[in-house]
């Protein structure tokens, strides 16, 4: 596949940390253009009309979410989201690790757009190295006027605070990472109220991913038309640009790979060097561990949202895992849902109950004491805690049980069989 | 021989006033508690009670909410850790290449579970999810130091190592001892 990267431009040739490299490819030029000849309106509309979706994980449109901001004299913030902890994914730390300006530059652009002048950058706590970079980076774009008072003359200021978590998967979910970030216990906030209408310290705040920043500098800079023709799949506007996905599993080059919106999953799983030989595609969570399983009858999907959602998963953060013949999905399950369980924040009682509950089962069922019922209280469990709880992180803990047992009962019913040829009732 | 981290804390351990100072640099209100937290880790290795206290008469946060913080993250411990913590990666490429058998034979080893410190503080054994080294699966750290592409027998050789070193370090440390005349930390 021919295709040019945007965000990794550079990435493994040059040394894109050093600001002067990065300003040689370009770097920071969308930011003058945006600072000195538009208007911060103008900046929203270009990317709404870019359609950049999120890369969080739920592609919400960014310039959608912006639009939110009330108008009413509150100081705002923005925050972005380097949180990123879902299993399988990890490309939020490429482009922090390799790429830090591109980062910066896009958050300085977004808040002149949304007139902020406080910006956070919260950085899971394993990113101990992550956060010493982007510190560096914030520091070497002061010293050229890219941060601080009065950016290139043009009135506007900026200040960017690095925060680093000290891990807890549930502190990506917005409304947790904001308490995280007010010093206190990562536990989501029922919504509504949602955080652009009272967010961090109770004022409007923008949250959006490392990866959906880091896409502002090159609409700004090559237009939104440019950015709508980035896809794999034009039959689809809806999802357009660059997109970083992440494969794992079973395949020959696991890493990152930047392609464009709409790739067919197949080629996905291609470039990363395709299976091992002799082996045959079973499955795939086409984004991180939240997601869904797809199998071989969907290879010919194109990674985009609303594709892979009519294919009954969600493309999630785009990291694609996959497992080929050899892996035992049931195993996989137990993974999950010890992750899972240790992860719940514990608020909910379906989700504080229900990961603990899965993890059991998953358990028996593994150690060849699972029966009949156990199939049945997983159903169940899809039922109970899908869509009842603060945050969908107790949806996300069944989205793997439920399509295990939907797609392949076999699998299941194997450990239970078994049981039963060494306990003949 | 005690180790010096089951030592109690005291409250003129010259740790408390580097803390300190850290809070007095701009991070003295509550929402800097996570940050603080960090700090005090960093120093002390842990964050018994006494060091909860401390941050939370610092910060102005009643010590329960301190303590509601430090049991949610994980970063954050309790127990004191060995001096060589040894950091078993039980992240999705390291749980496919075998990091259980790997973490099992620390167990076996050195005799203590995830979380526990080994009687003479020489090591102490916990699980982390994915460090970002995966294309080294299966990985263990000992204190941040990255061991990649660990087998079975590379674990063995390492506890081995660790055990000789720390006792190269005693033994000159006795000899330091020996000749200043002075009081063993
Ligand atoms: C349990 C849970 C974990 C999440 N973790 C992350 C994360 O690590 N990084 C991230 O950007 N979004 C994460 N999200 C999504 C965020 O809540 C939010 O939607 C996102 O940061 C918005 O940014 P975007 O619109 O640019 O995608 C998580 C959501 C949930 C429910
Ligand atoms: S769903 Fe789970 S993680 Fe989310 S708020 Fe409820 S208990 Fe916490
Ligand atoms: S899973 Fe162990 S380093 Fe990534």
């Amino acid at each position: 596949m021919q295709f040019e990267p945007v965000l990794t431009k550079g990435i493994g040739k040059v040394d894109l940390t050093n600001i002067d490299v990065y300003e040689a490819q370009g770097g920071y030029q969308a930011l003058r253009k945006a600072l000195t000849s538009m208007e911060p309106q103008a900046i929203v509309e270009e990317v709404k009309k870019a359609n950049l979706r999120g890369r969080g994980g739920a592609g919400f449109p960014a310039g959608v979410k912006w639009g939110f901001l009330p108008n009413d004299g509150r100081p705002r913030y923005l925050t972005v989201n380097a949180d990123e902890s879902e299993p399988g994914t990890c490309n939020n730390r490429t482009l922090i690790y390799a790429n830090p300006h591109q980062l910066i530059e896009g958050i300085i652009i977004t808040a002149f757009a949304n007139r902020i002048s406080q910006s956070f950058i919260y950085i899971r706590g394993e990113f101990k190295r992550g956060e010493a970079i982007l510190m560096k980076a914030i520091e070497d774009a002061r010293k050229k006027g890219y941060v601080g008072k009065n950016i290139l003359g043009t009135g506007f200021s900026q200040e960017i605070t690095v925060h680093r978590g000290a891990s807890a998967y549930i502190c990506g979910e917005e409304s947790a990472l904001l308490n995280s970030l007010e010093g206190r216990r990562g536990e989501p906030r029922v919504k509504p109220p949602f955080p652009a209408v009272v967010g961090l310290y109770g004022c409007p705040t923008i949250i959006n991913n490392v990866e959906t920043i880091s896409n502002v500098p090159h609409i700004v800079k090559n237009g939104w038309e440019w950015y709508t023709k980035i896809t794999a799949n034009p039959d689809n506007p809806k999802s357009c640009g660059p997109k970083l996905f992440t494969v794992s599993g079973c395949v020959q080059r696991p890493g990152n790979y930047e392609l464009p919106m709409g790739v067919k999953l197949r080629d996905v799983i291609e470039i990363a060097g395709g299976l091992r030989p002799g082996r045959k595609l079973k499955a795939v969570q086409p984004g991180g561990s939240s997601t869904p399983m797809l199998t071989p009858e969907h290879l010919d999907v194109p990674m985009d949202f609303e594709s892979v959602a009519a294919a009954g998963s969600l493309l999630g953060t785009a990291a694609v895992i996959v497992y080929d013949d050899s892996v035992d999905l049931v195993d996989v399950a137990l993974y999950w849902s010890r992750f899972y369980s240790h992860e719940s924040c514990g608020q909910c009682t379906p989700c504080r109950e229900g990961t603990h509950w899965l993890e059991r089962v998953f358990t028996r069922i593994k150690e060849g004491g699972g029966t009949e019922g156990d199939l049945k209280m997983i159903a169940d469990m899809q039922t109970q805690m899908a869509g009842t709880t603060i945050c969908v992180l107790s949806d996300a803990a069944v989205a793997f049980p439920a399509s295990l047992l939907k797609l392949f009962p076999e699998e299941l019913e194997r450990y239970i069989n078994r049981v039963k040829e060494v306990r003949p009732a | 021989m005690t180790c010096s981290a089951c030592k109690g804390i005291t409250p003129d351990d010259p740790r408390f006033a580097e803390l300190d100072a850290f809070i007095q640099d701009g991070h003295s209100s509550a929402d800097f508690l996570i940050a603080v937290l960090h700090r005090a880790q960093q120093l002390f290795g842990y964050l018994p009670e006494e060091v909860q206290h401390h941050v939370a008469a610092a910060l102005g946060v009643p010590p329960s909410e301190v303590y509601g913080v430090v049991t949610f993250y994980n970063y954050f411990t309790l127990t004191p850790v060995g001096k060589y913590p040894i950091n078993v990666c039980m992240g999705t490429a390291c749980y496919v290449q075998g990091a259980g058998r790997i973490l099992e034979l620390f167990e076996k080893e050195l005799g203590i579970q995830p979380g526990q410190v080994t009687p003479d503080g020489l090591f102490s054994l916990d699980v982390c999810r994915c460090v970002g080294a995966c294309g080294l699966a299966p990985v263990v750290t000992v204190a941040g130091e990255v061991h990649g592409k660990l087998t079975e027998s590379d674990a063995l050789k390492l506890v081995a190592e660790l055990r000789e070193r720390a006792a190269a370090d005693q033994a000159e440390a006795g000899a330091a001892v020996a000749t200043v005349g002075g009081e063993s930390q």
